[in-house]
């Protein structure tokens, strides 16, 4: 659905990170875990399309006005990576946005008894945040959460306070263990007793490297991608991503917006 | 007093002159919660092709200030799966649809356009002749006036269906194209397709798209596509579909002016799904603050 929205609040969780809290109407309080939106930044011409941002977390919130009823709100976590994000990061509460969602597939919340490993990168917590409200309900949940440096560790008190246990990696060791959080995955899979699931979202090179690991050892494995979205709607098919048998011979698109984001690992094309 | 909206297009009654362009706007299913399909004047499919198609390798898309480069290369369902899978819904709504199609070869564009005459649901055909995306494809005929003739005429005998043809403006002179076209037996001109352009990303010394040009769209074209609708209405007696960067109402008048029957909606409906019905909405205001009663007055009524 479109609706406008109004931002109740805009901060900067870590240097270059934002998260933005707004408005939503009734029906967005059904959105799924790894869904997204649309936003529209400004009405002008530049920049010109809507940026797909996932939802972080759903919510309700009861409006300052006496006599007002609940009502849903939506929050992103985003960072300023271009024109579009660096004018999003100097809105204000109660300024307005247009926005499209929720939009695409979530993810499949699998089975209470299985173990949850979460994988994020980056920004690529966003739509994990949710995902682990979720799981945390039936399973026991386990975040792993990869960057360059302590800054882009995002929000880790929050996953905490949901009880997830967290571990940490960045390459140049500020913060948790200094190298890639795949090590911390891997050594918990060998540790593993029963059946597990694993949510990655992030940069292609770990999520590249997380369905190599799925493969291997046999667990399902859900990614969440981005690509280059025009509309959100499977109208522009732009953002399409190869899927398993893809080869130049025979190719094999997925649109991500509405067959996606969330994606098997095993439906993708991942390079070896 | 109500205005009168409806527009004659080759033989097809539109209730408004506001259509939505190819490529943009899916098989028209993927807008039905966004446009109320009844309050737009026809709807345009995403273009069509003999066999199904796979399309360009990814990044397909990117943007530009006031536009976007596009070099999605025609992925579609193909025409088994249009009738099979998309036809159903056109039935279901009271709006006409036309079929946008291309083929690799003349004996294809004719193919397509004898098997597409074979479908009720569709109301017209609007050829495309001019996707500058595709290697071997449109560019071709679209910048050649005898082959664009030799498509036209090859689809001409293959159907009985008003048939569009959809100029490309990467020519030098596009008044030689559409009088080719219409001597081929073209019922309207639609124009303009993208423009081929490119984007360069400097730190990484590579072409921004994986196909390196695209089809350059949005308000950015407007000028460039209401100068070649002006300059071909000049030229040619049949109706003619404005095509570029409109994003309004003022926009869609202006092509209207210029000597526009009907305009289509391309990008903008992107960036607001329900652009073509708050555009048609628009300008019926605008007939109604301006004393216009008949929307027709409007066609090539600019004064110079
Ligand atoms: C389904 C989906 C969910 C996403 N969720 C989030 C999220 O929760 N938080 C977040 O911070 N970001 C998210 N992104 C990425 C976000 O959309 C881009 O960072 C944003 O569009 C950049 O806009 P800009 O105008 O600031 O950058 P631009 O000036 O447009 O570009 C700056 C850089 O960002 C890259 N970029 C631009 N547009 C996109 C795009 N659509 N997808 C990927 N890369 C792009 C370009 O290659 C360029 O290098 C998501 C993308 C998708 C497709
Ligand atoms: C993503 C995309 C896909 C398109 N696909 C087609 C197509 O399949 N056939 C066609 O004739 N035109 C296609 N077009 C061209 C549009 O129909 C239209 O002519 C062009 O975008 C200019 O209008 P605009 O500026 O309003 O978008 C496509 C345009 C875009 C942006
Ligand atoms: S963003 Fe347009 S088809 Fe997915």
């Amino acid at each position: 659905m479109q609706f406008t929205a109004m931002i109740l609040s805009n901060v900067e969780v870590s240097p270059g990170y934002w998260r933005m809290r707004m408005t939503a109407p009734p029906e967005c309080g059904s959105a799924r875990p790894g869904q997204f939106m649309m936003v529209r930044v400004n009405g002008a011409i530049d920049p010109l399309l809507r940026r797909p941002f996932g939802i972080f977390d759903v919510g309700i919130y009861m409006p300052a006005q006496s006599g007002a009823v609940s009502q849903p709100y939506l929050e992103m976590l985003y960072r300023v990576v271009g024109k579009g994000t660096a004018m999003l990061s100097a809105l204000h509460d109660s300024d307005l946005l247009d926005v499209l969602g929720p939009l695409g597939k979530g993810f499949d919340l699998g089975a209470a008894d299985e173990e949850k490993l979460i994988v994020g990168g980056g920004v690529g917590l966003a739509p994990l945040y949710l995902l682990a409200k979720e799981l945390v309900k039936e399973s026991k949940v386990r975040l792993f959460a990869g960057g360059r440096t302590r800054d882009d560790i995002l929000c880790i008190t929050e996953f905490e306070r949901l009880g997830v246990e967290c571990y940490t990696a960045t390459e140049d060791g500020s913060l948790g263990e200094c190298g890639l959080v795949t090590e911390a995955l891997l050594r918990r899979l060998d540790q593993l007793q029963g059946r597990a699931t694993i949510y990655a979202c992030g940069p292609n090179g770990m999520l590249n490297a997380v369905a190599g690991i799925a493969k291997q050892r046999e667990i399902p494995c859900q990614v969440s991608l981005e690509g280059y979205m025009a509309c959100g709607v499977g109208a522009c098919l732009g953002c399409v991503a190869p899927g398993q048998s893809h080869s130049p011979e025979t190719p094999d698109f997925r649109c991500v917006c509405t067959e996606g984001p969330v994606f098997e690992s095993g439906e993708l094309k991942w390079r070896d | 007093m109500k205005p009168d909206m409806t527009v004659n297009l080759a033989g097809i009654t539109l209730r408004n002159p506001v259509m939505t362009a190819s490529g943009t706007f899916g098989y028209g299913e993927e807008f039905a919660e966004y446009v109320d399909m009844e309050s737009i004047g026809a709807f345009v499919t995403k273009g069509l092709s003999l066999k199904p198609r796979a399309g360009n390798p990814t990044p397909r898309i990117v943007e530009t200030p006031g536009g976007m480069l596009n070099a999605i290369g025609l992925q579609n369902v193909g025409i088994d799966a249009f009738i099979t899978r998309k036809v159903p819904y056109l039935r279901s709504v009271n709006t006409p649809a036309i079929a946008n199609f291309f083929g690799n070869t003349v004996d294809e564009y004719a193919e397509m356009a004898r098997r597409l005459d074979g479908i009720p649901e569709v109301a017209g055909l609007e050829v495309n002749i001019s996707c500058p995306n595709v290697k071997q494809g449109g560019i071709v005929f679209g910048t050649d006036p005898a082959c664009a003739a030799s498509v036209v005429s090859a689809c001409r005998a293959a159907t009985k269906k008003p048939l569009i043809v959809k100029l490309s403006p990467n020519v030098t002179d596009v008044v030689v194209m559409a009088r080719a076209c219409e001597d081929a037996g073209a019922d309207a001109l639609s124009l303009i397709n993208t423009l081929t352009g490119m984007a360069i990303d400097l730190n990484k010394r590579r072409p921004v798209l994986a196909n390196i040009t695209g089809g350059f769209s949005g308000p950015a074209i407007k000028p460039i596509a209401l100068r070649m609708v002006w300059q071909v209405a000049k030229a040619v007696k049949v109706p003619i579909i404005g095509i570029g960067g409109i994003m309004n109402a003022t926009d869609a008048l202006e092509f209207m002016l210029a000597g526009a029957t009907a305009v289509q909606i391309g990008t903008a409906s992107f960036i607001n799904p329900g652009a073509a019905q708050k555009i048609a909405e628009d300008m019926e205001t605008w007939l109604i603050a301006n004393g216009v009663a008949d929307i027709k007055s409007l066609i090539g009524a600019l004064e110079t």
